[in-house]
C-alpha cells in the first residue's frame, strides 16, 4: 500500500450529465516512483482522466487514492489544498502567466502551498534561490534571461520553466499534458532527458500522458488510455 | 495578500487598457466631487448675498419677489413705498440703521440704484464684509456715481467718466437723461454679489434724472440745467425697498410684525436669511439634477470598467487554469477579479481626486475674476470622503459579476486549458 501513488476503483466520469460516461475505469494503479506513459487519440479522456487525479473534476462513481490519500472523499477545498501539496502540473503550452518573471511562475507553485514552500526553503535559502537552482538543472540560462517577459522566451525554454514549477518543493506526483507537443524532434528528447533527470531527484511519480507513442520507450511502463479504460469514445 | 499581488502584477501587464479605464473612471469621480463641491460653494455664496440686514422691506408682494429685487436685482417690484412710510420706520426706535433703495432705472443693461451713503456704511455681504473702494469714493454731489467691478470692467469706466443713465429697465431705455451730467466718483472692489454689477446713484440724482420727464420739459425742449438742479430741492417721493439694522436682533419678530400690519399702506418685511432658505429650496431641483447626473456618469464609469474586465476573460482562461492547478482555490480566483476591479475603481478615484485639486488651483484665479467667486481649496470633507467610499464600494460590487462569471467558468472547465 506504502508504495502505491495512484490507485483508481470503479471510477466513471462525465463532465456534464446530459454528456456519455467519458472514463470507466474498473481498475487502475501506478506504483510510487514509477514513470508511466499514457497515450491515446485526441478525444479519448487523456485531460480528462488528469483533471480527476488532480481533484479538479470528481468521478460520479468510484474511489481514487493517491500517496495514500483518499482525494474523492476530499471537499472541494481539502482537494484545492492536496494539489497545491502533492501535485505538480505541466500543460501542453503556454503554460507560464505572462505578467509574472520567470522566477515567479516557478515559485507561484509554492504561494498555495505551505507545505511546498518549506520543503524548497529546506534545500535552498529562498524561494528563488530554489527556483533559479531547478532552472538552472534544467539548462536554462538564468541570469541571461530572468529580466526577460517570459512570454519572449521559446516555446522549449517555456516548458522547462514549467517542469521546474511542478518540481518545486518535491511533489509526490507530477502530471504531465502532453507537454512535448509544441517541441520539435530534438528539443522534445532533450526536455525528456531533463524532465527524467530532475524526477529522479525529486523521487516523484511521472504520469505522462500523449498521443505521439514515440516517446514511450523512455518510460517505465506504457499504456494506451484503452487498455484500462472501458468507456466508449468517439473515435 | 497573494492574491493583491497577483492582480497588481496583472493589472500592470495590461498598461492600456487599464489606463484608460483608471482614467475613465477618474474622470467621473472628479466630475461627482466637483459638482458636489460647486452647489456647496454656490449654497454658500449665495447665503453670503447679503449679511448683516436683519429685514428687508417693501410693498406687499412675494417675499421671494421682495428678496429677488432688493438683493439679487432681479425682477422688478410692483409696488413703491412712500418717503413718509420710509421715515417713520426709520425713526422706530428699535432700529439702528436703515438704507433706503429705489430701483427702476438702467445703464447698459446694468441696474440703477438709487441710495444713500448709508449703503457704504451698512451694506454687508459674505462673513459681514464691508463694501471696499478700488478707487475714489463715495457720493459727495447730486451727480456722483459709484459703480460695482463689473460695471466698470465691462463698460471700461475709470473715476470722472460720464454715464448716461435710461429711463426704465433692459438694454434699450424709452427716455436717455443724456443731459445730466452723471460721472464716476467711486468704484467698488469685487464682491461675488450682484453689488458688482449695479450702478449707485443718489436718490436726489433719481429724482434729477426724471425731473424733466415728469414736468414734461423733455417735450417742449426746456432743460432744466445742472447747475440749477444742484439748487432745487428735490424731495423723494417713493422708494423701492428698505434694508434695516435692528439695534437687538430679539426684536427681528416684534420689528416685522410692526411692519407687517402697518397701517398706512400695506407692507411686508422679511428676515432675509429665511427668504434666501426658502429661495434655494426652490433651486434644490436644479442642484439635485446636478448631483443625479454626475453620479450616472460614475455608474458608466464603472460600467465601462466591467466591460473591460469582462471582455479580457476569454483571454484569461488560461491564466485561471494555471492558477487552478497549483492550488489556487475558485474562491481565490474569484478575488482575483474582485480585487482588481476593487484596485481599478481605487486608484481611479485618488486619481479623480488629484484631477480634481489640480482643476480647482487652475480655476481659482480665473473663478475670481470672472465670477466673483472665491474657490476655498481645503482637504476632502467628510462627506468626500464618504463619496469615495461610496464609489469604491460601487467598484467592488461590479468586480463581483466578472468574478462570478469566472468562478463558474473555471469550475466547468477545470483544467482544460482553452486558447
Ligand atoms: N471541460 C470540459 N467540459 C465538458 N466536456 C469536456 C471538457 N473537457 C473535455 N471534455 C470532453 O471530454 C471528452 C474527452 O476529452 P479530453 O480532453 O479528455 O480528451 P484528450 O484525450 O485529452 O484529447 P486531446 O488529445 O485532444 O487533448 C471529449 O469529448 C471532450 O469534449
Ligand atoms: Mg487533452
Amino acid at each position: 500500500m506504502a508504495n502505491i501513488a495512484i490507485r483508481m476503483q470503479g471510477v466513471r466520469f462525465r463532465w456534464r450529465p446530459q454528456d456519455p460516461i467519458v472514463l470507466d475505469i474498473p481498475e487502475f494503479q501506478v506504483a510510487k516512483g514509477e514513470k508511466i506513459f499514457i497515450k491515446g487519440p485526441s478525444g479519448s479522456g487523456k485531460t480528462s482522466l488528469l483533471n480527476l487525479l488532480a481533484g479538479v473534476a470528481r468521478p460520479e462513481a468510484g474511489d481514487i487514492d493517491i500517496s495514500g490519500h483518499r482525494i474523492t472523499a476530499f471537499s472541494g477545498r481539502q482537494g484545492d489544498t492536496f494539489r497545491a501539496d502533492h501535485i505538480g502540473f505541466i500543460f501542453q503550452m503556454f503554460n507560464l502567466l505572462p505578467y509574472l518573471s520567470m522566477l515567479n511562475n516557478v515559485t507561484l507553485a509554492c504561494l498555495f502551498s505551505d507545505v511546498r514552500r518549506q520543503r524548497a526553503l529546506g534545500r535552498a535559502p529562498s524561494l528563488d534561490a530554489e527556483a533559479s537552482r531547478l532552472l538552472q538543472h534544467l539548462e536554462l540560462d538564468v541570469s541571461g534571461l530572468a529580466s526577460r517577459p517570459v512570454s519572449l522566451l521559446s516555446m522549449g525554454q517555456q516548458q522547462r520553466v514549467a517542469v521546474a514549477r511542478s518540481l518545486i518543493g518535491g511533489p509526490d506526483l507530477v502530471i504531465a499534458d502532453e507537454p512535448t507537443s509544441a517541441l520539435d524532434a530534438d528539443a522534445r528528447q532533450s526536455f525528456l532527458d531533463l524532465l527524467f533527470r530532475e524526477i529522479a531527484e525529486t523521487g516523484s511519480t511521472l504520469l505522462f500522458v500523449s498521443h505521439d507513442a514515440g516517446l514511450a520507450d523512455s518510460f517505465d511502463r506504457s499504456l494506451a488510455i484503452a487498455d484500462f479504460n472501458m468507456a466508449e469514445t468517439e473515435r | 495578500m497573494a492574491i493583491l499581488k497577483l492582480s497588481l502584477m496583472s493589472l500592470l501587464n495590461r498598461k492600456a487598457t487599464v489606463v484608460l479605464t483608471i482614467i475613465a473612471i477618474a474622470v467621473s469621480v472628479t466630475l461627482l466631487l466637483g459638482v458636489d463641491k460647486l452647489r456647496d460653494q454656490a449654497r454658500t455664496g449665495f447665503a453670503n448675498t447679503i449679511s448683516g440686514s436683519d429685514m428687508i422691506i417693501g410693498a406687499r408682494s412675494g417675499s421671494i419677489q421682495l428678496l429677488l429685487y432688493s438683493v439679487f436685482r432681479i425682477g422688478s417690484a410692483t409696488n413703491n413705498i412712500t418717503w413718509q412710510s420710509y421715515l417713520d420706520l426709520a425713526a422706530d426706535p428699535r432700529v439702528k440703521w436703515s438704507i433706503p433703495l429705489s430701483m427702476g432705472d438702467s445703464h447698459h443693461g446694468f441696474r440703477v440704484l438709487g441710495t444713500t451713503g448709508q449703503y457704504f456704511e451698512h451694506y454687508r455681504y459674505g462673513g459681514k464684509q464691508k463694501l471696499a473702494f478700488a478707487e475714489g469714493k463715495a457720493f459727495d454731489d447730486v451727480f456722483d456715481v459709484v459703480i460695482g467691478a463689473d460695471v466698470a470692467k465691462t463698460l471700461g469706466y475709470g473715476i470722472g467718466a460720464a454715464v448716461v443713465v435710461q429711463h426704465g429697465i433692459g438694454a434699450v431705455g424709452f427716455v436717455k437723461h443724456e443731459d445730466k451730467p452723471f460721472r464716476v466718483s467711486g468704484i467698488l472692489r469685487r464682491t461675488g454679489t450682484p453689488v458688482d454689477r449695479t450702478v449707485h446713484i443718489t436718490l436726489k440724482g433719481i429724482e434729477a434724472m426724471h425731473i424733466d420727464w415728469q414736468t414734461g420739459a423733455m417735450a417742449t425742449g426746456r432743460i432744466t440745467s445742472a447747475d440749477a438742479i444742484r439748487r432745487m430741492d428735490l424731495p423723494t417721493d417713493t422708494i423701492t425697498a428698505i434694508l434695516v439694522g435692528l439695534k437687538s436682533r430679539t426684536t427681528a419678530f416684534s420689528f416685522q410684525r410692526h411692519v407687517n400690519d402697518y397701517k398706512k399702506e400695506p407692507l411686508l418685511g422679511v428676515l432675509p436669511g429665511l427668504a434666501l432658505q426658502e429661495l434655494w429650496s426652490l433651486m434644490s431641483t436644479v442642484d439635485k439634477t446636478l448631483g443625479a447626473i454626475a453620479a450616472f456618469v460614475v455608474v458608466s464609469g464603472l460600467l465601462g470598467m466591467t466591460t473591460m474586465i469582462l471582455a479580457g476573460l476569454d483571454g484569461r482562461r488560461r491564466e485561471m487554469a494555471i492558477l487552478r492547478s497549483v492550488g489556487a482555490r475558485p474562491v481565490h480566483v474569484f478575488g482575483l477579479l474582485v480585487t482588481e476591479a476593487t484596485i481599478l475603481t481605487l486608484v481611479g478615484s485618488l486619481g479623480g481626486v488629484a484631477l480634481l485639486y489640480l482643476g480647482l488651483f487652475l480655476a481659482r484665479p480665473l473663478a475670481a475674476e470672472m465670477l466673483g467667486l472665491n474657490l476655498i481649496i481645503g482637504l476632502p470633507s467628510p462627506r468626500d470622503v464618504g463619496i469615495l467610499g461610496l464609489v469604491v464600494g460601487a467598484g467592488f460590487f461590479a468586480g463581483l459579476f466578472p468574478a462570478f462569471k469566472v468562478y463558474r467558468q473555471s469550475l466547468a472547465d477545470g483544467m482544460m486549458t482553452r486558447l
